[in-house]
């Protein structure tokens, strides 16, 4: 009798759809769990993510709110002091400036005000990212300002992988955990196992393995840095592509075993140049590779600008695959 | 004084609401303080007798100063001071600055073969410029890094950093070392060959004599002034002898930077360039050398003047011996010795008679020149020399 | 069982007493601390409104949810939060209930589910919703009651919790501690409506005014809401009128406010108020407040013992509470494979 080895089988699923199977999952194994925001219920979500979930749990669990981002942001900090496991949508980044009290003053800092009695084991979502022409109030990306504050953890799934695996993962988490989902990414699609479970949320990924020069990046600006690698490949620089994953803590090892192998680094960052989380990861690499250096770290960031609505300026203003290869190149001393 | 606030560190009375003899009570508001933001009442904690008033009106105080002193009911003797800090407040323990976490350690090392040295910027640089070998070079950092004064070490002079002014001292040892590894090094790669000419200089100890006459005497010139520009000008004909061999191979040198052998008290010696010795005229020239020999005395020489000679003249002067064999400063390819001048018998037109000779030798690569392009070089020097005032 | 009468027996009356007392006194000694640099940093004194914290705590259950403001010294001794424990932590030492992590604003007690101490004004409204959506969600008849002041009204966070609130049909006691003064601007120089309850009633929430400074008052109509809250699972919103008589905080130079109007309100002061009304009904004796003031006096000398002998938390520990110690944080009981 031939022995048969079942193999799981895979299907082609969008970055939204996977997100959506994380929460409905998540609901399902956990009484706990509820998602609350705007338009996540009778709109099904701003980008769809949420869609058909109210008719599977219920209003209570699918909880559309009023434009109150402070009010139910913090809403969902107290439910989790009291034990509840709440998914906060925020539905971007932009709109979690009016939060931004609740998740500094409270989420993050709850446990350590009183002393480790309150935890927050809360998750907040939102979308970020430019792309879409929808001009300088709805294109930030501020993951690496939420990096800045301890007490949180920031994660960016940037695969479909991730964004079906890290939510359950952050909803064990005791502490608040933010999960930036970029915009450009709802619509990709990518191979998932149908069994496809929780992943860690504490290691960077090496997507491409390579010897010549490590391209860090995150989120968004993971596939046109892979693309980059690609087109330096066909030019004989054998890029290796580092996907941070989660954004706070930083996998400090991952990053700093590439740059002992390949002596250079570049770091991609839809975040504005200054004072951005490419400068923390560039500092890091000062800090722990120096000696490993064989040409000064580069950065590909957005420009100093908000960003314009006129296509061929956002397009302009934030990283593209061919800044990615130059800025490779320039680290090889190439032109 | 109490304290009122995180940031108030003194406060001014201005006003007392008691005098000595009144009677107060815990909670009583006995003073008006003037603070940065404005008149605040001051209460007492205590109650007693006010016995005496210790600090005046419009008199800024730091916080904790004793204020008054009052009378409690509880004891005999004076009670306790309105407003004092506890006197046996433990100390809070001064917090280092928040704790830095200590680097990660460095990632397990790739393997690299011979391990790679670990070489910051800037000393990478240096070498390269001066074409160290960095396998030869010992790194002075904590886990062996080569470090920028570690390969100027190397090079064979401890230098101040361009346009940085030096302590005006000194380390003998640490220059006689550095001059040990690049004899060393010189004798060790450079295939030297040995030329010597004898010279007559009477014409230029004549004009010398003619033109010293009419210049101030920290303006006179002296004979090296007229043997530097002689060697600067035949470097420039014939250029075998001025630049740089490095990396398998002579490169010339555009300018003429000439090095010039200086000795320091103490036994030190360093051999700075003139800049553009073939540019400038005598006097600058003399000018020039007489800088250099004051700062390099002095130790402020700018590393640029150490690592720019592309030809070097040696002379031992008056004390010295009538032929001088220098060794080449690596990456050099020739150095001009002179003699001291001394007074021989010579044929002039026929005749003999006492003339002032030096010898000059030339010490050459080997690899770059042969003893024919040396002898011509030699020649062109004598040459010059009987013509000062085309110099 | 009528719970919305207040028992108006001897010892009932004297235990109220005797908490607006223990109040008073205690942040008197706070005071004098500060001034001797014990205390640092910001420190908020409940002189005048004790009247609130002892009317409506007593009337909260166990398992009931406390949110409070940084003048929350008053709520957290009625509540039941150790005055040892409490001093500590304003001294800042690790016997501290917040670990002396947090000082005067931020007393936090799990024990007595006393959810402290929030310095950002407004900050801790939408935190009370928050505790009361879960136990919505859990079907619990647990009452959060949130104490602010009448800044808290301007901040638009405000307007969103009681909206939620309303919206939502959550058990929340809003107890708006309504003392004239944000700081140092008057209510009248900030709010276009100043009948504060009245813009709780506009979200449609049940709302009442009360005398802030009479603790019989603040009781019985705490009782009422109280009791509103857990049959109805509704919000109530409870304005209490009161006063600040000291300063908004220690480093104040009340610029902003009369002497004389200082005054007037000293005599509505809600312990000599209310101890002149017992003494008149012959329900206090001398040898009580003698008592109560040698309780409460001893009391405090003990808490400050205990702070004065408290110790200083190690450096090396810095870190710690920025994150949970993942080897002591029990494991989530629903695990992924189930």
């Amino acid at each position: 009798m031939e022995q048969v080895t079942i193999q799981p089988a895979v299907t082609e699923i969008t970055y939204r759809d996977a997100m959506r199977e994380a929460i409905r999952d998540a609901c399902r194994r956990d009484e706990r769990v509820f998602l609350m925001g705007e338009d996540v219920g009778r709109y099904g979500g701003c980008y769809a993510v949420s869609k058909g979930l109210l008719a599977e749990f219920g209003p209570e669990r699918i909880r559309d709110t009023p434009l109150s981002e402070s009010g139910f942001t913090g809403a969902g900090i107290g439910a989790a002091m009291a034990g509840m496991r709440p998914i906060v949508e925020l539905m971007t980044v932009n709109f979690s400036l009016l939060a931004l009290d609740q998740i500094l003053n409270n989420a993050a800092t709850v446990r350590h005000m009183s002393g480790n009695q309150f935890g927050v084991p809360l998750v907040i979502r939102m979308a970020t990212g430019a792309g879409r022409q929808v001009a300088a109030q709805h294109s930030h990306s501020l993951e690496g300002w939420y990096a800045h504050i301890p007490g949180i953890k920031v994660l960016a799934p940037a695969t479909v992988e991730d964004a079906r695996g890290m939510l359950w993962t952050a909803l064990q988490e005791p502490d608040p955990v933010l999960i930036f989902e970029n915009v450009m990414l709802y619509n990709m699609t990518g191979k998932l196992a149908q069994d496809a479970g929780p992943v860690d949320i504490d290691k960077a990924s090496v997507r491409r393995p390579g010897r010549d020069i490590s391209l860090i990046t995150y989120g968004g600006s993971l596939w046109k840095t892979l693309e980059a690698a690609a087109a330096l490949a066909g030019e004989n620089i054998d890029a290796e592509v580092i996907d941070l994953r989660s954004l706070r803590p930083l996998d400090d090892a991952t990053i700093m075993t590439s740059v002992a192998k390949t002596r250079r680094a570049v770091i991609v960052d839809e975040g504005w140049r200054s004072g951005s989380l490419s400068a923390e990861i560039g500092m890091r690499i000062v800090e722990q590779a120096f000696w490993e250096l064989d040409a000064p770290i580069g950065r590909v960031c957005s420009a100093e600008v908000p960003i314009p609505y006129a296509r061929h300026l956002e397009s302009a203003a934030i990283p593209q695959v061919p800044g990615i290869v130059a800025a490779a190149k320039a680290a090889l001393r190439k032109s | 004084m109490p304290s009122l606030g995180a940031d108030m560190e003194a406060g001014t009375l201005v006003e007392w609401l008691v005098k000595p003899g009144d009677q107060v009570k815990r909670g009583d508001v006995v003073a008006v303080v003037e603070t940065q933001k404005g008149a605040i009442e001051i209460e007492v904690f205590e109650a007693g007798k006010i016995e005496q008033i210790l600090v005046g009106l419009n008199t800024k105080v730091a916080v904790g100063t004793p204020l008054a002193r009052i009378r409690t009911e509880l004891e005999g003797p004076l009670g306790a001071v309105t407003a004092a800090p506890s006197p046996a407040a433990p100390a809070i323990p001064l917090a280092p600055p928040p704790l830095v976490r200590a680097p990660v350690a460095p990632p397990p090392p790739v393997a690299r073969g011979a391990a790679r040295a670990r070489v910051s910027p800037a000393a990478r640089r240096l070498a390269e410029t001066h074409a160290i070998d960095l396998s030869t070079v010992t790194g002075s950092g904590p886990v062996g890094e080569i470090i920028y004064s570690d390969v100027e070490r190397r090079l064979g002079q401890a230098v101040a950093p361009p346009e940085k002014k030096r302590a005006p001292w000194l380390d003998l040892d640490a220059m006689r070392a550095a001059i040990a590894a690049a004899m060393a090094r010189s004798k060790r790669e450079i295939p030297h060959y040995y030329l010597e000419h004898q010279v007559d200089v009477t014409v230029c100890e004549q004009w010398l004599t003619q033109r010293n006459a009419t210049l101030s005497p920290d303006s006179r010139l002296l004979i090296g002034a007229l043997t530097i520009r002689a060697v600067a000008l035949a470097a420039r004909r014939f250029p075998a002898f001025n630049g740089f061999y490095r990396d398998g191979k002579f490169e010339q040198a555009g300018a003429v930077h000439a090095g010039v052998a200086i000795a320091i008290r103490g036994g030190g010696l360093a051999a700075p360039a003139l800049h553009e010795a073939y540019q400038i005229s005598v006097d600058e020239l003399m000018a020039g050398m007489r800088d250099l020999v004051q700062r390099t005395r002095a130790g402020r020489i700018r590393s640029s003047e150490i690592s720019d000679p592309t030809i070097t003249i040696t002379s031992l002067g008056e004390r010295g011996v009538e032929a001088l064999y220098g060794i080449i400063y690596p990456p050099q390819v020739a150095i001009v010795g002179f003699g001291k001048i001394v007074t021989r018998p010579w044929v002039v037109d026929g005749a003999i008679g006492p003339r002032s000779v030096v010898t000059i030798t030339l010490s050459a690569d080997h690899r770059v020149s042969d003893g024919h392009a040396g002898a011509l070089f030699l020649a062109e020097i004598g040459r010059l020399l009987q013509e000062p005032d085309k110099l | 069982m009528p719970t919305d009468k207040p028992r108006l027996s001897r010892d009932h009356m004297l235990d109220l007493l005797k908490q607006m007392i223990r109040i008073r006194r205690f942040e008197d000694k706070c005071a004098e601390l500060y001034t001797q640099e014990k205390i640092r940093g910001f420190l908020h004194l409940y002189d005048g409104e004790e009247a609130i914290a002892v009317g409506v705590i007593p009337v909260l259950e166990k398992r009931d949810r406390i949110v409070a403001t940084y003048r929350e010294h008053g709520q957290a001794l009625v509540r039941g939060v150790p005055m040892t424990t409490a001093l500590a932590e304003m001294y800042g030492k690790q016997e501290g209930c917040s670990h002396g992590r947090g000082g005067s604003m931020h007393l936090f007690d799990r024990a007595t589910n006393f959810y402290g101490g929030n310095a950002i004004v407004g900050g801790g409204l939408p935190l009370s919703i928050g505790l009361a959506l879960a136990d919505r969600m859990r079907g619990s008849d647990i009452v959060t009651t949130c104490f602010f002041g009448d800044g808290a009204v301007a901040e638009g966070e405000f307007h969103e919790t009681m909206n939620l609130a309303a919206l939502w049909g959550l058990p929340v006691l809003f107890v708006c501690e309504n003392n004239l003064y944000a700081m140092g601007t008057a209510l009248a120089l900030s709010e276009s409506e100043t009948d504060i309850q009245r813009k709780a009633a506009c979200y449609r929430i049940a709302s009442e005014t009360v005398d802030g400074m009479d603790v019989i008052a603040v009781e019985a109509a705490a009782r009422r809401a109280v009791h509103a809250v857990r049959e109805s699972r509704k919000p109530y919103f409870l304005e209490c009128r009161t006063y600040r008589l000291r300063a908004h905080s220690m480093f104040d130079a009340q610029l902003y406010r009369d002497k004389a109007e200082i005054e007037a309100w000293r005599h509505k002061d809600p312990i000599v108020r209310f101890q002149v009304w017992l003494e008149a009904n012959h329900m206090v004796h001398a040898d009580d407040l003698t008592r109560i003031e040698a309780d409460v006096a001893a009391e405090i000398t003990e808490a400050v013992a205990f702070a004065e002998a408290g110790t200083w938390e190690p450096v090396e520990q810095l870190t710690r509470f920025a994150y949970a110690d993942k080897a002591s944080e029990p494991v989530s009981e629903v695990l992924w494979n189930k």
